[in-house]
């Protein structure tokens, strides 16, 4: 089959669904790509590079009359014209906020699947283009903040004076927020971060990100990984730790976004409240704006000095890498849906991923799909709680016994060794001190040691507990022949322990090497 | 001045070398010198009673010296020999065998003090202990050795009533004593010794493979044991000392696999691993995808990364694949990343083995880190390998209270960006347990032998590595 791949409509689009590296896999799924001329020069991808990785390059029409048409944007109306009935479009096509397209692909007998339909589980997550182009977005979040604030955002100590690092609180742990700390964190900032969903505490500290944590405005751990719409004593706490963290911040990068809409987090007054010069980047702004004063697609200075910046395009303002990682979802996708790597699409629509993302097929709508069972975070299991409470009390009662029994044994063991020690001759009292003595010194001793050298310890021991050999040698002179003899084998076994132990662990020592 | 007191103050002077020598090696930088302090030790030691000996010959002095100087003879020829041709991954077969020679000594020892000396019961008692321990040592340091070196099925031989037989064999052990105690007879001993020898055999026969490293320990503590209760019956405090020290190493060994392994000393010395709890799991409570990963790829991502932990494991071992991981490990470093190695106590047959491989493989002992050392350090960790380990590193220990090695501390390789684990294929590790680590987003299968996985990473890296040049 013939993959196509058109340039993006789209005014200002600058992203492209393959790069020659895709292109490449892809023909190695066995499909030929037609690739539209200039359609990846502006994410610096020339056609030759497209030709040199398998591609042929074509005109629009050849593109989208083949088989399979894979882009970046929902395409406009004279191109879905042009998809020929049975082809498959795979691209983002909003399918929730765009039920007549749907209904117009289907009744072109199209195949249509949605790349922003993918379901949340972790089997999908190498195609799920959300999360790539989240990840760019919040990076680039932090680029645009860094070019509009007028400092450093590493502290400086220098002969000049020192600069103190910028303050940055990211609002928002999903992978756009947390992109967005890491770059923040990467390049010196002193990264403060909050987000409704407790769990994501450790992801944000993974981070470099310090986790602004405020028990009354966070809800339970949620059970598929996305944030709920916020009760209201919750709505208020968490406005209250935004009026707070706004006041300090030097940079705020929103990242808001409950099903799809952008809640209000940065009110007016919270932007009245910041520093001039302090910069707001709002990547709810597609959906409206998590601040109040964001305008969509607009950067704005406040009376206050304060800049808001509203871009809608920050995956387009890195459109290399950004290609780049949209054309590997592809390639994902398509590896998913061609499982013999013979070039041939085929749809099983009994896989929850294919059937989630597949929004009309054969003349039929398919979307809504039926949900999916899934959990980001593993659900937390309410009936065995009792159960290990009670477990966990019987085996501290059974601990509890023991250690009584124990004492007791002990007791008993002290007192008898106590009446055998007084009875003993003092020849054997002194010796048995003798032997206390020197096993708590060699407690002491070999505690000491390195884990690394246990095994040289052990031959080294092998070596000096052939110190029996003494008692052997002692009775080798004896007149009697059988305990002569006797002694004899013992010493020479014992002997072979002192040699064999000493110089092997002298071997195994002299590999011990330091780094030079 | 006797030569007798001359003897005695020069074994004082031995046994102070010997704690010093133990003591040095607690670091690697003074370990080398302990060695020397043990050797300068022993030797002392020896020469005192060997003219102390020929003093005390009963026959003609030349005879009594040719027969010591044969025994010199015997054991540095075997000992020596041994030593040099010895490979790393089999110290723990020869380290089981030397305990097996000091238990048959103590034996020995011990019936010839019972020839000679004369009648008295705290002596008796003495020589019954020290025979009791040193057979005990001896049959079971030979099974660990069989088990060790795959001459004998490494699975624990679990007999119906075993528990029940050790304890009858101790039972009517201590009853022989009493018997031995008041006739003075040799049949008590006799029979003892060979109930002792019994006893031995089957309690090591009981315990799995994977628990030989605290067999060894142990094994290790009993042979001390028996060379201190050799020191009694001789009335030898050189030899006391010596015993003592040797015993409570062994012990805190055993003491520190256990905790290492979550397990109770008792269980793993009372054998057959899950036999008892009965508590293993089948292998399907985890089942998920998994992401398989080829050399290039991991290749490329060792070359972009800044800080890379090496997990071994005995697989790696097994492969001989510590030579080519050295090589890569130099390679890496030479590229300015960070490289160390993250080893878990009970990791390889013996406790530090896998420290002597690498070392052996020539690998920096400052980048070979233990467990507490390195486990903090994960998260900011871009790649870990894992590489022919499996239970050490199985979050189910932590996560699930369930699991048969619940409890046990392992190294958190998960919460690195990346994990790639080396593995012949999806089969469960020793405890029978199944991985979760393996189906983590974050995880990526390397299938194959590891050598050869290892030395495929090799060439690619020095393929790139020319490209970029």
């Amino acid at each position: 089959m013939i993959i196509g791949i058109p340039r993006e409509t789209r005014p200002g689009e600058r992203l492209v669904a393959a790069s020659p590296t895709t292109v490449a896999q892809l023909t190695k799924l066995g499909y030929d790509v037609v690739v539209e001329a200039g359609a990846g020069v502006q994410a610096s991808f020339p056609d030759d590079a497209y030709a040199e990785a398998g591609a042929t390059v074509g005109t629009a029409a050849k593109v989208w009359a083949a088989d399979v048409v894979t882009c970046v944007n929902t395409p406009d109306a004279a191109n879905l014209r042009r998809l020929r009935k049975g082809a498959v479009l795979i691209a983002m096509l909003a399918p929730q906020a765009n039920e007549d397209l749907v209904e117009k692909l289907a009744k072109k007998g199209v195949t249509a699947l949605a790349l922003d339909a993918v379901p949340r589980i972790s089997r999908a997550q190498a195609l799920d283009v959300l999360s790539t182009l989240s990840n760019v977005a919040g990076y680039r979040a932090v680029i645009e903040a860094a070019e509009e604030y007028g400092g450093m955002f590493a502290g400086q100590v220098t002969a000049a004076g020192k600069t103190a690092p910028a303050t940055v609180f990211v609002i928002g742990a999903g992978v756009a927020g947390l992109a967005a700390i890491g770059a923040a964190s990467s390049l010196g900032a002193q990264v403060r971060a909050f987000d409704v969903r407790p769990e994501v505490a450790e992801q944000i500290e993974s981070m470099g990100g310090t986790f602004v944590a405020a028990p009354e405005a966070q809800q339970e751990v949620s059970e598929d990984g996305y944030a709920k719409p916020l009760t209201e004593e919750q709505q208020a706490a968490a406005m209250r730790v935004y009026a707070a963290e706004a006041k300090r911040a030097d940079v705020i990068v929103t990242t808001a976004l409950v099903r799809g809409k952008a809640p209000t987090t940065i009110t007016k007054e919270m932007v009245a409240s910041m520093r001039p010069g302090s910069v707001i980047v709002d990547l709810g702004a597609p959906g409206g704006g998590n601040c109040e004063l964001t305008v969509p697609g607009e950067k704005i200075v406040t009376d206050n000095g304060v800049t808001i910046i509203g871009w809608t395009d920050l995956t387009s303002r890195m459109p290399r890498h950004t290609s780049q990682l949209f054309g590997t979802n592809i390639v994902h996708l398509l590896t998913l849906l061609t499982p013999e790597k013979n070039g041939e699409v085929t749809l099983d629509l009994e896989d929850p991923v294919v059937r989630g993302m597949t929004v009309a097929h054969d003349g039929e709508v398919l979307w809504p799909p039926p949900p999916v069972a899934v959990s980001a975070a593993p659900a937390p299991q309410q009936a065995p709680q009792v159960d290990v409470e009670e477990r966990a009390r019987a085996a501290a009662e059974a601990a509890r016994r023991k250690a009584r029994r124990r004492q007791v044994l002990y007791g008993i063991g002290a007192v008898a060794s106590l009446l055998a020690l007084t009875f003993s001759p003092s020849a054997t009292v002194a010796h048995l001190t003798v032997f206390a003595l020197a096993v708590i010194v060699g407690f002491y001793v070999i505690s000491n040691v390195n884990h690394a050298l246990h095994t040289p310890l052990m031959s080294q021991t092998n070596a000096i507990s052939g110190i029996i050999l003494v008692g052997a040698l002692l009775q080798i002179g004896s007149a009697d022949p059988v305990v002569s003899t006797v002694a004899f084998v013992a010493a020479a076994v014992a002997s072979i322990n002192i040699f064999g132990g000493f110089l092997v662990t002298y071997r195994m020592l002299g590999m011990f090497r330091k780094d030079v | 001045m006797t030569l007798i007191s001359l003897a005695q103050a020069t074994y004082v002077v031995a046994a102070v070398l010997f704690v010093l020598s133990l003591a040095g090696l607690s670091k690697q930088e003074t370990a080398r010198r302990g060695n020397v302090l043990g050797m300068v030790g022993m030797v002392l030691a020896l020469v005192a009673t060997v003219i102390l000996a020929l003093d005390l010959s009963e026959r003609q002095v030349w005879v009594t010296a040719i027969l010591i100087a044969l025994v010199f003879g015997i054991g540095a020829t075997a000992g020596t020999w041994r030593a040099r041709t010895v490979e790393m991954t089999q110290m723990p077969e020869l380290i089981a065998i030397l305990h097996s020679f000091v238990g048959i000594a103590a034996v020995l020892v011990g019936y010839n003090s019972y020839m000679t000396a004369e009648v008295d019961a705290v002596h008796q008692i003495e020589v019954f202990l020290g025979v009791f321990i040193g057979a005990v040592t001896f049959t079971g340091s030979i099974v660990a050795y069989l088990k060790l070196s795959a001459k004998m099925k490494s699975a624990p031989l679990t007999i119906p009533g075993r528990h029940a037989i050790n304890l009858a064999i101790i039972i009517v052990s201590l009853g022989l004593m009493a018997w031995f105690i008041a006739a003075n007879a040799l049949v008590p001993l006799a029979v003892m010794t060979g109930l002792a020898l019994a006893l031995g055999w089957h309690l090591v026969a009981a315990i799995g493979g994977g628990d030989m490293p605290v067999v060894v320990s142990m094994l290790n503590s009993y042979s001390g044991w028996a060379a201190a209760a050799a020191g009694l019956m001789l009335s030898n405090d050189l030899l006391i000392i010596t015993g003592a020290l040797v015993g409570s190493s062994g012990a805190i060994l055993s003491y520190i696999m256990c905790k290492a392994m979550n397990r109770a000393f008792m269980s793993v010395i009372l054998g057959g691993f899950g036999a008892d709890g009965g508590s293993v799991v089948g292998g399907d409570a985890y089942q998920g995808e998994h992401r398989e990963v080829h050399a290039p790829e991991v290749a490329e991502m060792l070359a972009t990364s800044r800080s890379v932990i090496i997990v071994p494991g005995y697989g790696m071992a097994v492969a001989k694949a510590q030579y080519p991981v050295a090589e890569l490990v130099a390679l890496l470093r030479a590229q300015g990343i960070e490289v160390r190695f993250g080893v878990h106590p009970v990791a390889g047959r013996l406790p530090g083995h896998m420290n002597v491989l690498l070392a052996e493989a020539k690998v920096p002992y400052d980048i070979v880190l233990e467990m507490d050392e390195i486990n903090d350090d994960f998260p900011e960790t871009d790649v870990v390998l894992v590489i022919g380990a499996n239970d050490v590193v199985n979050p189910s220990a932590l996560d699930d209270p369930d699991s048969p090695i619940a409890g046990m501390p392992v190294l958190e390789v998960w919460k690195a960006k990346q994990t790639i684990v080396f593995k012949r294929s999806m089969a469960t590790g020793y405890a029978g347990v199944q991985n979760p680590l393996f189906f983590k987003e974050n995880t990526a299968m390397l299938f194959g032998d590891a050598k050869v996985q290892v030395e495929a990473i090799l060439t690619a890296l020095r393929v790139r590595e020319g490209a970029a040049a």
